[in-house]
């Protein structure tokens, strides 16, 4: 029996050491960090010197603002369109599903890295997306040299990857409603428009909830697409603060100012998940 | 009695009628639901394949041919070139082998870490296992980008940068799996390890010869995950490798990029490279695909 009360510690340690190691003590060492300045080669404690700053860098607001366009535009875009498909796949009538299904998956397991630089070849001036936009007579978008459109070009950039990926989860859940709610439903005279508002949305609640989080938390990290798609560019209009973190950290090595900025992303996550959590409700 | 019979039938066959005199313009409706459904299907189909099929268009052709107007749209024979290009560039198998070995490594010894630990916090009560758990949990909700830079501080002060080592060793323990492996874990009969136990069989062994061969579906699952986490990690070996034989994948990919003379063609065989082997690999495997890349979202 002492056998069995030691194993269960024996069997957990090296996640647990691994865990202490490489990320309880770099989320404390950061945390400290973030009121160090370097002063000839030491870091030495600043107070809260690196947040005043962070408070006044208008780089830092920008990326702020360029994070929040992004989210607030492509994530309810993104659900939407994975909403609606994923409500026509679930039809009973439609064939060919599953090659459907697969299809609109695949640019999910394309490599960010991949992705980002095909895109960001396909939307060059002269590129393919312009020269297909010519032959129904629009010109040429500016689309990464224009601070608006590399924001545009982002968002379809990141509707493209990860709209299947929000479908799929979307469709499991569809098809674990039990079809009585809508036989009930139908019978009380409720039509399709109101069964989806009153049954399906509800019922895809908590599903939401998660592709919304998950969002959230990909959105503040935004690094990869920024960083090959547009370089963050034009004039920071695509700056995120995934980018300015490296940057700071890794081009300015600015280890303490660099880690002010994580710490801000950490509780902006940590108060979006609980506003995300509380419209949810208490499920 | 045959008199009744022809009643009833005709009867039934009046109410088929009325029925599919009524059904007419349904049918009709359906007819116009499934042409709407599938024009706006075979959008998103284009949508979704069509850069895949540039990508190869432009793998296959010079630099300048993806510029054209109007565009070049069928494969051309500079396949040869662009991979010799390529190679000179990044040294693509280097790079390849950096980016297997890296995440199959990677795959293995995460996999030990993470199962083990999700299994003893699915199926024993020990002090602590709450409050190791809750922990796992809300680490997941921290962005990675807070730890960047101590971990490269510790792999500095360990003279381990530009290191398999480095690139692996700090996301080994990896919540979410842990937290996806519970979940089946937890399904996993007690009553099996209880006769078990009863026959002699030490713990480790339960684990090994009874628990894992019946948890192959959500393993491999967590193996595809872990893999494809590793395969597309970018910002991390981008900070911790600093030269070209150690690049992985995505770190090569990104610096052709950064260079003064873009050579359209060979990013594009690289996009390709990139893409390819993982695309194969899901195909082969869909079911699993979907249910790791989604974790417990599927459950």
């Amino acid at each position: 029996m002492n056998k069995a009360k030691t194993f269960p510690y024996f069997f957990a340690a090296p996640a647990i050491l691994l865990f202490l190691a490489f990320t309880v003590y770099p989320i404390i060492a950061s945390f400290v960090l973030s009121f160090q300045e370097r002063v000839a080669g030491e870091y030495v404690f600043a107070g809260l010197k690196n947040y005043t700053r962070l408070w006044n860098d208008d780089i830092f607001w920008t990326a702020m603002q360029n994070t929040f366009i992004i989210f607030v535009v492509q994530v309810p875009i993104m659900i939407i369109l994975a909403m609606v498909l994923a409500n026509v796949l679930n039809n009973q009538l439609l064939k060919l599903k599953g090659f459907f299904r697969v299809s609109f998956f695949l640019p999910a397991v394309t490599s960010l890295v991949a992705y980002s630089i095909l895109f960001s070849i396909m939307l060059q001036e002269e590129g393919i997306i312009n020269t297909a936009l010519s032959y129904i007579g629009i010109t040429a978008i500016p689309w990464l040299s224009d601070p608006f459109w590399a924001k545009a070009s982002i968002i379809i950039a990141m509707t493209w990857r990860w709209t299947g990926y929000n479908m799929v989860i979307f469709l499991a859940a569809l098809q674990n409603i039990p079809e009585d709610l809508y036989e009930a439903a139908s019978l009380d005279g409720a039509n399709k428009f109101k069964q989806f508002f009153y049954i399906t949305v509800p019922q895809l609640k908590p599903v939401i909830l998660f592709a919304g989080i998950l969002s959230t938390i990909g959105t503040l990290q935004l690094f990869d697409e920024p960083f090959n798609l547009t370089g963050g560019g034009p004039a920071d209009s695509t700056m995120t603060l995934g980018l300015y973190i490296y940057q700071s950290g890794f081009e300015y090595f600015d280890f303490g100012y660099a880690s002010a900025i994580a710490y801000a992303v950490v509780v902006m996550v940590g108060i979006l998940s609980i506003i995300q959590f509380k419209i949810a409700g208490d499920e | 009695m045959a008199k009744n019979l022809d009643v009833i039938e005709q009867t039934t066959n009046e109410l088929t009628l009325a029925e599919r005199q009524q059904k007419k313009p349904k049918r009709k409706k359906k007819k116009l639901k499934a042409v709407w459904m599938y024009t706006l299907l075979s959008i998103f189909l284009v949508v979704s394949i069509f850069p895949f099929y540039w990508m190869f268009i432009g793998a296959t052709n010079d630099s300048s041919k993806m510029f054209t107007n109007p565009p070049t749209l069928l494969p051309g024979d500079q396949f040869m070139t662009n991979l010799t290009n390529l190679n000179e560039s990044i040294g693509i198998f280097r790079v390849l082998f950096n980016s297997l070995f890296v995440s199959g490594l990677y795959v293995v010894i995460a996999l030990a870490v993470c199962a083990s630990a999700a299994y003893v916090l699915a199926k024993y009560n020990f002090k602590g296992k709450k409050f190791i758990f809750t922990a796992f949990l809300l680490s997941m909700m921290i962005p990675y980008q807070a730890t960047l830079i101590p971990l490269f501080q510790m792999m500095s002060d360990f003279n381990l940068l530009n290191t398999y080592f480095a690139v692996i060793a700090p996301q080994l323990c990896f919540p979410f799996a842990i937290f996806l492996l519970r979940q089946n874990f937890l399904a996993f009969p007690t009553e099996l390890m209880e006769s078990a136990r009863l026959d002699g069989a030490s713990e480790t062994r339960i684990f090994i010869s009874i628990v894992i061969p019946s948890m192959r579906p959500a393993l491999a699952a967590a193996s595809i995950f872990l893999f494809m986490t590793q395969w597309n990690n970018f910002m991390w070996p981008l900070v911790v490798l600093n030269t070209n034989d150690m690049y992985t994948f995505p770190v090569a990919l990104s610096s052709l990029m950064g260079l003064s003379y873009i050579d359209y063609g060979q990013v594009m065989m690289g996009v390709t490279l990139a893409t390819v082997p993982i695309i194969a690999f899901f195909l082969t495997l869909q079911k699993q695909f979907i249910s790791g890349m989604l974790g417990s979202a599927l459950k």
